[in-house]
């Protein structure tokens, strides 16, 4: 098979572009000197020289812990934590007589809660190991001597090995490319794990290894590479290989990266010079942004302010304790001589109460410490992590076709999900599926091709044509031809003229052969023959180049076998014939954005020189010669109606060449191709530019850029949500305002602002080449531009009408400066929509940094290729979409969904409910730790500041870790306001996130009121209820620990009730957690209770007892509960009634059952609705209003 | 594999699957009007009858305080009542009468309150050792006893301040010439009683020191029977406290006059503190404290009161739940 495919010629010959012979010029002459002092020894990775050199193995490790370094370093990273390092602080305390309680009671919450964090780190890491493990694992066949090869492992590969990689295998290590399966030593490439682009890259090995073909052939191979030290550039190499007496120069031709895939070659040999973390791709890899969610920003705010009234609290206990104690002695007498302070400690002195007073302080920092939830990190993240479960569960947001999941790849951002004001989206591959149809073709002036676009279909209802009905029947029969045969993926072209050879009928059929064979000749695809079937499928550059060369294949020209240096065809000739041609390849002259058109020069059978191109109207019609332009007229009005529908076009055309022209072509072009210089490809274009002219042209083909499924409805949703959509595109203006037609971003009737920069004048100032007046002048246009749309804005503001503002890449560089940025921003802030056009991938990382810091708004960014990374790391959120385009993006994303319809119910529900959860499980947090710690306080009150805690050590410290934090973690887990249903149906209800109405500070102090009032309530009542008379009916008076046990026994009530109160969501998770937390109480004061006197202390049967018997401990303990909801559930009742927030309006309408009552939802609804908002309803809605005031 | 099997395999799969897509059927009551008023009313006609029960259960305890730290202090002491206090060689002995007004039915109960005395400190709160309690000298590490550990190299027991400082006064009650039988077994709890305190540790140099603070113990009594120490090592939890000392178990009629004798020498003066006798009967409310039935009646006229404006609110305001006029978004976007 291999020996089949041997020539003798060289393929460079015909590449122009990429194949760049190096030599040894610049760079290379730094070999051995600093920076440059690798040497690989081929073959021997053994020899004395290399061990020297001891360079790493190639085990990749990708965590974050060893073994040794786990405990120190996680536990580092813990007590990083402000909170958890003041915890850590208190423990150490604890053990000395400042602390008011004891040592093991203090220390376990916080073994505890950093054990959880420690044990979900190392959870973490052991799937991280788990993977190198795996990829460690993989085996690659290095040579063992002799000629030998066999399968080893790729952490046992050393610098100096010899690898055989075989088809579809990954590499696995950096190699240089010694020799391939092909004669002349080249093999393709697929490099999407670097940097996500699906095209296949060539690579070919130097002349001087390229025969090393077999196995045998490594016997007694032997070299030596001197090449740079690791570095992180994957675009440039620079090393000399030292071949007996002669040295090569290497380039990054050679060179062959890790973690990238061996396609259409069955072999290549290699020699690894770059192992383990020297490889390009580890040394590259950097870690992710971290990104915390503003909620968090915000929650560690509020623990800051809880620190303070932490430390105001014990300030002012501290100088109380501090008065009180100096009064201990009195002229030298004792007042409260039953605490002897006569003979103190240093704690209570009062000869020294100012000392003792400091001491108290750190006491009372110990003894408050449960105003600050020690466990609030933990559940957070255990509670973050469930829900990203939850995310990566839902089936509505599973794509079965691909058999991808939504996948939350950190669990940080959650709620940040739910308060995105601006998406910023990527056009193709996001909101279309990068999959290119051939829908369309002019040829001879005449149009063919009956499908019909979905823009085409959503012009056709925006006009209310009577097209949309026939499109409707168009569309028909194009069903019913489909179903006869099996659809095929890039070709949706309908049209009987054509199809089935029936274009030999059509008046010019010279030109449609001529038009069809260009299709299946000039193109860079590479044919793949599925042996069994004999079916054959293409490996090409770009979607659209496949669409053509599979459409020119239904059409009847089917490209099967392309060689280095001729390409074979069946086709068909004018009678009607099948027949086999092959095409002598003489150039490829290929296709580059500077340019905008490839071409391709062959030799027919019959010996005659053509040139076939094709490219963008805009550089072809001006190389057409005066005699090709018979159709120019017809082909224009057609590649504009296809324009307008949102296809991408390009123009067919040929030239016959005689042979003296191309031999001077051919000369001149193959000096440039061998210029080592920087302008070389400006030679070379030049060159080419030379023959390309005098064009004769045959017609135009129109693809469709597919919107992805879902896309209009989900924008429109998105919309009603208030979320702004910004596209930022590569693609060309024309294009990207028909997406946004297709996708309702635009709408008839919108005023377009339209920033370019494209101006005859500015352009005749780029000719003359003055570059400051140049840049100036744009500046000037652009400056203008904004200015006059933001009066227009103002204008529209006033009668009601929206703006869509569509900014070019040339325009955006100008906006994006310093002193325009502001005036820009302001302006599409205005805008209902905004597109940018053209963009560069830097460019859309501005944009989106520029929103998010300007405008202090959520964003989320949305892309699905590697020119989306930056986009999708700047912006607070990062969606990748796990399609095509190879896994960069979805690498570098914080979620990853399938499709861009996902986003809707991401956003609008996981992002709802999670903002939700998560806002009212902080706020709540705060609450049942204020209300408990205000408790321990207010006894401080009565017992003089001392520092003595009312409750038992382990009731105290069992508060957050037990009884009251499964009920947290279950409302941060469980909780839902409304139904995904009604949040879908409802989607003006996002805006609670956006405004932030549930973390608002007012909300949270709210709360924390909440909580002073319960400990308040609590603390009085109880001390009221249970003053100094008997509390049951055997005399008994209430003590310091059945005052203690009955107080905490009203706070775990409270604070439970509490919870149950303010949630409307009731699954048995939740009434397992509620109730199970108050029962659990009881079991614990009885089972502890029950304990050896020496362990429960204070607590020893003081249930069984002291309380249970007692009548008024249950009175009390119900008076209490009731009063200390009354304040809340007043002021809830009263609000849910008189001044419902959105969430409640809806539970209204649940539960009265008028959900299905669309009057009724309509008028909840239509506040969703402004003229301001993008989508169809907005459409339509614009739409009725306009013909209602007509 | 049964029938039964295969079906609860199959619900728990659903329940999984309901479970991992968050629709587990669920109960989501809303705040309606109606339920509100429903609340709000029941919880007035549960609170202002329970509340009336415990008042009249409060009313029903009959309670005698009498205050004797300053009448106690004959005349001429008043000014320096300190040293009075500190001055053993002078006689303690002091009555007072007490008038039941209202007919007392036994056991009533004989109690001791001092105010302003902080046995919640935590100097003192701490300043006892339970283990030395329950096994006595066999048991060394009584550090937490300071200053109060040791006297003369020898250890205390009990040790620490708590005993150290021991209520003294003693009362005996006469009713018409004849002693009432007061009651002073089975004043603690049990628990302490059977758990806490030895019953074969008996006090050891106790009140030896230079400086004594309160009361003296028995030294051949072992602990567990010493009730009123064990009494009073149940810290107080408040600065006001009421501590029991006995029980009357005779039925006492009104107007009678109760001669008390007593014997005042707690140092209660130094820090200002009052000390009362109390005599009060009980019943399951426990002993007299209108607090509850006060609070009770509150809270539940007061959601009677809630009820009724609430309804009047809902009556006169008919606002249509869907009006979004109001929202915070909305509001903004009117104003601005």
């Amino acid at each position: 098979m291999a020996g089949a495919r041997r020539r003798k010629q060289h393929f460079s010959r015909i590449h122009a572009f990429s194949c760049g012979k190096a030599s040894f010029k610049g760079d290379h002459s730094l070999i051995g000197g600093p920076g440059f002092s690798r040497v690989i020894y081929c073959n021997d990775p053994e020899c004395f020289e290399a061990s020297l050199r001891n360079y790493c193995d190639n085990y990749v490790r990708s965590t974050k812990y060893t073994l040794a370094t786990f405990f120190p370093k996680s536990l580092f990273e813990q007590f990083r934590r402000a909170a958890n390092f003041y915890f850590l602080i208190c423990a150490i305390l604890a053990f000395t007589p400042l602390s008011p309680y004891s040592a093991v009671s203090n220390v376990l919450p916080l073994v505890v809660v950093i054990g959880a964090t420690m044990g979900k780190e190392a959870i973490e890491d052991w799937r991280r190991k788990k993977q190198d493990i795996e990829v460690n694992n993989r085996k690659v066949k290095m040579h063992q001597g002799d000629g030998v090869f066999e399968h080893t492992k790729w952490m046992d590969l050393k610098v100096g090995d010899i690898v055989k990689v075989e088809k579809d295998e990954f590499f696995p290590a950096d190699l240089i490319l010694l020799s391939s399966s092909y004669e002349e030593a080249i093999c393709y490439v697929e490099t999407m794990n670097l940097d996500g682009e699906t095209n296949l890259k060539l690579k070919q090995a130097l002349d001087a290894t390229s025969s090393l073909h077999d196995d045998s052939s490594f016997q007694n191979f032997k070299a030596v590479i001197r090449c740079e030290d690791p570095n992180a550039n994957l675009y440039s190499f620079v090393g000399s290989l030292e071949l007996g007496d002669e040295q090569h120069p290497l380039s990054p031709q050679q060179l062959l990266l890790r973690d990238s895939k061996l396609r259409n070659t069955d072999y290549i040999f290699g020699v690894v010079i770059f192992t383990g973390r020297d490889t390009k791709v580890i040394q590259n890899s950097t870690e992710p942004p971290s990104k915390r969610s503003k909620v968090e920003k915000r929650m560690d705010n509020i623990v800051y302010f809880l620190f303070a009234v932490l430390v105001v609290l014990s300030i002012i206990g501290s100088i109380f304790f501090g008065i009180e104690t100096r009064e201990d002695l009195e002229n030298g007498k004792m007042t409260r001589w039953y605490l002897r302070p006569d003979e103190t400690t240093i704690y209570y002195n009062p000869k020294r109460a100012a000392v003792a007073a400091i001491l108290q302080f750190l006491t009372a920092l110990m003894l408050y410490s449960y105003l600050i939830p020690i466990s609030l990190y933990v559940s957070i993240e255990v509670v973050k992590v469930l829900q990203s479960i939850f995310i990566n569960q839902d089936l509505h947001m599973y794509y079965e076709e691909a058999d991808k999941p939504a996948r939350a790849r950190t669990s940080n951002l959650n709620e940040e999900l739910g308060q995105v004001d601006t998406i910023l989206s990527d056009k193709t591959g996001t909101l279309t599926c990068n999959s290119m149809e051939f829908i369309k073709c002019s040829i001879a002036g005449t149009s063919y091709g009956h499908g019909i676009t979905e823009i085409e279909r959503a012009l056709a209802w925006r006009k209310g044509s009577p097209l949309a009905q026939e499109a409707a029947e168009v569309e028909g029969q194009v069903k019913e031809i489909q179903e006869e045969k099996p659809s095929v993926k890039g070709f949706n072209f309908v049209d009987e003229r054509i199809m089935n050879s029936n274009w030999l009928n059509e008046p010019r059929a010279d030109v449609i052969q001529k038009f069809l064979r260009l299709l299946a000749i000039c193109h860079t695809a590479i044919p793949e023959v599925d042996e069994e079937t004999g079916r054959i499928s293409y490996e090409a550059e770009s979607p659209d180049e496949a669409a053509f060369v599979v459409a020119a294949k239904e059409l009847g020209f089917e490209f099967y076998e392309r060689t280095q240096t001729s390409i074979s065809l069946y086709e068909f000739d004018l009678s009607g014939k099948k027949v086999k041609r092959s095409y002598n390849l003489l150039n490829i002259l290929e296709f580059s954005s500077s340019r905008k058109r490839m071409s391709v020069i062959l030799r027919n059978e019959e010996g005659k020189l053509l040139l076939l191109c094709k490219g963008a109207d805009s550089v072809m019609f001006e190389r057409l010669a005066k005699n090709g332009q018979e159709f120019a007229e017809q082909t224009k009005e057609h590649i504009e109606e296809y324009a307008d529908v949102g296809l991408r076009t390009l123009v067919l055309a040929y030239r016959d060449i005689d042979e003296e022209e191309y031999v001077e072509f051919n000369e001149k072009f193959t000096e440039a191709k061998n210029v080592v210089s920087a302008n070389r490809e400006e030679m070379i274009e030049e060159v080419a530019e030379k023959i390309e002219r005098d064009l004769i042209l045959l017609g135009a083909t129109a693809v469709e850029d597919k919107l992805q499924n879902g896309v209009p409805e989900c924008i429109d949703k998105l919309a009603q949500a208030g979320i702004k959509i910004w596209v930022l595109t590569g693609d060309k203006m024309e294009t990207a305002i028909n997406i946004g037609f297709a996708c309702s971003l635009l709408r008839q009737g919108m005023k377009q602002v339209v920033i370019n920069s494209e101006t005859p004048e500015n352009k005749a100032l780029e000719k003359a080449g003055d570059k400051t007046a140049t840049a100036a002048a744009y500046k000037a246009s652009v400056l203008q531009q904004i200015a006059e749309g933001k009066q227009l804005l103002t204008s529209s503001n006033e009668n009601s009408e929206a703006l869509a503002l569509i900014v070019d890449g040339k325009s955006l560089t100008y906006a994006l400066e310093d002193d325009v940025k502001d005036s820009f921003l302001e302006l599409a802030i205005g805008c209902a929509s905004v597109i940018c056009c053209r963009s560069s991938p830097k460019q859309k990382a501005l944009v989106t940094r520029l929103v998010k810091t300007k405008t202090g708004s959520t964003t989320l960014a949305i892309g699905d290729g590697a020119n989306d990374v930056g986009m999708l790391q700047e912006a607070d959120i990062g969606v990748g979409i796990s399609g095509v385009e190879g896994m960069q993006a979805v690498m570098s994303s914080d979620i990853a969904i399938a499709q861009f319809r996902y986003l809707e119910r991401l956003l609008l529900v996981h992002g709802h409910w999670c903002y939700r959860r998560i806002s009212s499980m902080i706020c709540y947090f705060f609450y049942k730790n204020i209300a408990f710690g205000f408790t321990i306080f207010f006894f401080e009150i009565y017992a003089s500041f001392s520092g003595q805690a009312v409750y038992n050590d382990w009731f105290l410290s069992l508060y957050n870790v037990f009884f009251t934090s499964l009920p947290v973690i279950a409302l941060g887990v469980f909780d839902q306001d409304v139904s995904s249903r009604l949040c879908l149906k409802f989607p003006l209800l996002y805006q609670e996130g956006i405004q932030n109405v549930l973390f608002s500070w007012l909300r949270i102090l709210a709360w924390a009121f909440n909580g002073v009032l319960s400990a308040t309530i609590i603390f009085f009542f109880c001390i009221r209820a249970m003053q100094h008379q008997a509390f049951r009916k055997g005399g008994e008076v209430a003590g310091l620990e059945v005052l203690g046990a009955t107080m905490y026994t009203c706070v775990v009530w409270v604070v439970n009730c509490q919870m149950a109160l303010s949630i409307t969501y009731f699954t048995y998770i939740q009434h397992l957690f509620i109730w199970g937390g108050i029962i659990l109480w009881y079991i614990f004061l009885m089972a502890y209770g029950a304990m050896d006197p020496n362990i429960s202390t204070t607590a020893y049967k003081v249930f069984i007892e002291a309380c249970a018997p007692a009548g008024s401990y249950w009175l009390l303990t119900l008076l209490v509960l009731i009063t200390s909801l009354l304040p809340y559930f007043a002021y809830s009742a009263i609000q849910i009634r008189f001044f419902p927030m959105y969430h409640q309006m809806i539970q209204w309408i649940r539960s009265d059952g008028q959900s299905d009552d669309p009057e009724y939802c309509n008028m909840v609804r239509q506040r969703s609705i402004r003229h301001t908002t993008v989508g169809y309803t907005a459409r339509f809605e614009a739409k009725s209003k306009s013909s209602k005031e007509r | 594999m049964t029938d039964t099997n295969r079906e609860r395999r199959r619900t728990r799969e659903t329940a999984f699957y309901l479970f991992t897509q968050q629709s587990l059927p669920a109960c989501k009551p809303v705040l309606t009007p109606g339920w509100v008023i429903t609340i709000f009313l029941c919880m007035g006609l549960i609170f202002i009858p329970v509340g009336l029960v415990t008042l009249r259960a409060s009313h029903s305890v009959v309670e005698i305080v009498d205050r004797y730290d300053i009448e106690c202090v004959p005349e001429p002491f008043r000014i320096d009542k300190i040293s009075y206090i500190q001055d053993d060689s002078i006689p303690k002995n002091c009555s007072r009468f007490m008038k039941v007004h209202k007919y007392m039915k036994a056991p009533i109960y004989i109690y001791y309150q001092l105010d302003n005395y902080y046995q919640n400190h935590r100097r003192y709160v701490k300043s006892r050792s339970d283990k030395q309690l329950l096994h006595g000298r066999k048991y060394h590490d009584t550090s937490s006893c300071q200053p109060v550990e040791l006297n003369d190299g020898q250890p205390i027991v009990p040790c620490g301040l708590i005993a150290w400082s021991l209520f003294n006064d003693s009362f005996t009650f006469i009713r018409e010439r004849a002693e009432l039988k007061v009651n002073r077994k089975n004043i603690a709890w049990k628990s302490d009683r059977d758990h806490k305190f030895g019953k074969s540790v008996r006090p050891f140099n106790f009140q030896n020191g230079t400086l004594i603070g309160g009361g003296k113990l028995n030294p051949k009594i072992p602990l567990s029977d010493q009730e009123d120490l064990i009494v009073w090592m149940r810290t107080s939890a408040l600065p006001s406290f009421r501590k029991l000392y006995g029980r009357i178990e005779e039925d006492l009629d009104a107007d009678d006059v109760i001669v008390v004798n007593l014997i005042n020498n707690y140092n209660t003066y130094s820090f200002g503190g009052k000390k009362k006798l109390v005599l009060s009967t009980s019943n399951w409310l426990g002993g007299k404290n209108d607090f509850l039935g006060h609070a009770c009646v509150v809270i539940g006229s007061s959601s009677l009161i809630l009820a009724i404006v609430f309804t009047l609110l809902h009556l006169k305001y008919r606002r249509p739940y869907g009006d979004t006029s109001y929202l915070p978004w909305n509001r903004k976007s009117l104003s601005g």
